[in-house]
């Protein structure tokens, strides 16, 4: 308190070219401080993204100068099948994962938070799959769902179930890929735990004494408070539905048995294109066939989706600061 | 009376223990799920080649022996090299640069201050394989596809989602302590140094996990720019092809696979409450 009257005092008193050439400096303290961010920003961000909009236009393989086409590379996704694929699959994933990841990892923190002891151990044990790397994540998916000789079907074949062949089935590989999805979301658990943690208790306890059960305490106050951070969660799923790429490469490669991840494009989408999603698509077009032009129009239209996604989510967050601050 | 209260309260204690029981059950059971993967997948890791080929889950011999063994089968030393050397400089990168751009956008009062911060979020959000290809286009005309500066460069100037965390943790210093180094004639730079980076070591400390984790688990970065230099491949590169090259061998492709994941879960053992306070850093405190 002290300390800014002072400086207004300072302020005051001082004359109006000091004045001026303070705001000079603190003008190029901020430039200086930002500079390399500005500059990374610009190269890694802003260029790219304007070349790779201008490259949509083009014909381009990397080797000979870009052709300038037109609207020919978007005009080819309405006849090429896979981009059709290509989109199901992620619209499968946005769809799916999103549901599935929000509705987990609630219900995940709202049983941790309901425990008396034990937390920290429980909510170490359900993150520690988070800080697999998604190569491994899936490798290990892999094994726990092989066909047939895997602990996962080998505890269905007890109660007489065959398990399908999931990896290698396209009905079930995108379940896999999800499955896989699920078991590393420890991230989102802990974000919706502490929020449900946040919870003032005498909003609880102002139910409990109008005769309000578990149930109806968590629908009527826990999830109306923490709305705002499952907002979060929704479009933090959605943009990584969009990105979904690791996942569904590994899962395709390791079922299709080829040795070949870093050349062979026939991995991508095993089986049968089922995990052919828009990155993998994009990532097959430009850095497999280096048709480097029908890349860019897909990341032009990948770009433009998660735009939207991210307004949604600025737009969540800007709200939520808004009523911290009043 | 009294017995009519006891009468009443006996059933509602009964019912809280087994409320007790019930929820601390479904947390065990959860906390199994979690875990019970990667116990199959150490179980299969020591077991032998044939017995790893069937439904068996307990190992009949351990061969601890796996775990040296893939590292005759392939150069895994050099894999792991690669990634420290993409993790650690990444990390260091990304300290020097988004440090002192979290403190502007933190604690100092500028015109464009939103829209920059803004641009940040937007940044952090970018699919990656959206800039691919113009990014690719000018490593390869600068001859350094095939290295891994392709990937660690970029963090020496900046990186989004560290910015953007690192202005969080700052944010929840106090101003008070800003304008009395200032009042005390620091610069801001000495702000910045003297104040800020002690009182956020503990933010700094959890976003360098973030980024070392991040950059340690990359995989499309080191497929776009290495694939086609194996002595240059990162871990999670290297073993996404080691399945399909030992695709008999499940016990070694198991075995890399729980290695991989040891830095990582020793970083998280020393660090667990920089992880914790960091993921909810990024979800709660808009």
């Amino acid at each position: 308190m002290t300390a800014t009257l002072e400086r207004v005092d300072v302020a005051r008193t001082a004359p109006a070219r000091g004045r001026s050439r303070a705001r000079a400096r603190h003008r190029l303290t901020v430039l200086a401080f930002l500079a390399p961010a500005i500059l990374g920003f610009a190269l890694f961000f802003g260029y790219p993204l304007v070349a790779t909009i201008g490259f949509s236009f083009t014909r381009y393989d990397l080797i000979n100068p870009p052709e300038w086409v037109g609207w020919e590379n978007y005009a080819y996704m309405f006849s090429d099948e896979l981009f059709h694929t290509a989109v199901r699959n992620t619209l499968w994933f946005v769809v799916v994962l999103t549901v599935a990841r929000v509705v987990f990892a609630l219900g995940v923190a709202s049983v941790i938070a309901r425990l008396k002891s034990g937390v920290g151990l429980v909510r170490t044990l359900c993150y520690l799959p988070s800080l697999a790397p998604p190569v491994a994540a899936t490798l290990v998916f892999f094994l726990v769902l092989r066909p047939n000789e895997g602990p996962l079907d080998a505890l269905l074949g007890r109660f007489g179930i065959e398990g399908p062949l999931w990896f290698a089935d396209p009905v079930w590989a995108k379940p896999g890929i999800a499955a896989v999805m699920l078991w590393v979301s420890g991230d989102l658990m802990i974000i919706f735990l502490a929020a449900v943690l946040d919870v003032p208790r005498e909003q609880y306890e102002a139910a409990s004494l109008d005769g309000a059960g578990p149930v109806r305490r968590w629908w009527h106050i826990t999830l109306p408070t923490i709305s705002p951070v499952l907002a979060f969660g929704v479009v933090n799923s959605i943009i990584l539905a969009l990105q979904l790429f690791t996942q569904a490469v590994v899962a395709g490669s390791a079922a299709s048995g080829s040795a070949d991840v870093t050349g062979s494009t026939k991995v991508l989408g095993f089986p049968e294109n089922s995990t052919l999603t828009f990155p993998v698509w994009l990532y097959t077009q430009g850095f497999r066939y280096f048709d480097m032009g029908y890349a860019a129009a897909m990341a032009t239209v990948l770009f433009v989706v998660s735009f939207a996604a991210t307004a949604l989510l600025v737009q969540r967050m800007r709200k939520a600061s808004y009523q911290e601050e009043s | 009376m009294t017995a009519a209260v006891g009468a009443r309260r006996r059933p509602f204690a009964w019912r809280r223990a087994l409320d007790w029981v019930a929820v601390h059950s479904l947390g065990l059971a959860l906390g199994l799920m979690f875990t019970l993967p990667i116990v199959f997948v150490f179980l299969t890791a020591v077991m032998s080649d044939s017995q790893a080929f069937t439904s068996e889950l307990w190992p009949r011999e351990w061969h601890w022996g796996n775990f040296g063994e893939v590292f005759e089968q392939a150069p895994l030393l050099r894999y792991f090299g690669n990634s420290m050397m993409y993790s650690l400089l990444a990390t260091a990168g990304m300290v020097l640069s988004s440090v002192p751009a979290a403190y502007a956008l933190a604690k100092l009062r500028w015109r464009g201050r939103n829209v920059v911060f803004l641009l940040v979020v937007g940044a952090m959000m970018l699919p990656p394989q959206v800039v691919a290809v113009p990014l690719y286009d000018t490593w390869s005309s600068l001859g350094l596809t095939g290295t891994l500066w392709p990937l660690i460069a970029p963090y020496f100037l900046f990186d989004a989602f560290s910015i953007f965390l690192l202005r969080q943790f700052i944010l929840t210093i106090p101003q008070s302590y800003v304008d009395a180094a200032r009042v005390d004639g620091c610069t801001e730079f000495q702000a910045l140094l003297r104040v800020v980076v002690p009182m956020a070591r503990p933010g700094i400390a959890a976003t360098a996990l973030f980024c070392f984790l991040y950059t340690w688990n990359d995989y499309f970065g080191p497929l776009l720019y290495t694939s086609e230099k194996p002595d240059q491949w990162t871990l999670s590169l290297a073993l996404s092809t080691f399945k399909g090259m030992h695709h008999v061998q499940w016990n070694l492709a198991m075995a890399v696979t729980l290695l991989i994941m040891v830095p990582a879960v020793v970083l998280f053992a020393f660090a667990q409450r920089s992880f914790v306070r960091g993921i909810t850093f990024t979800g709660v405190k808009g």
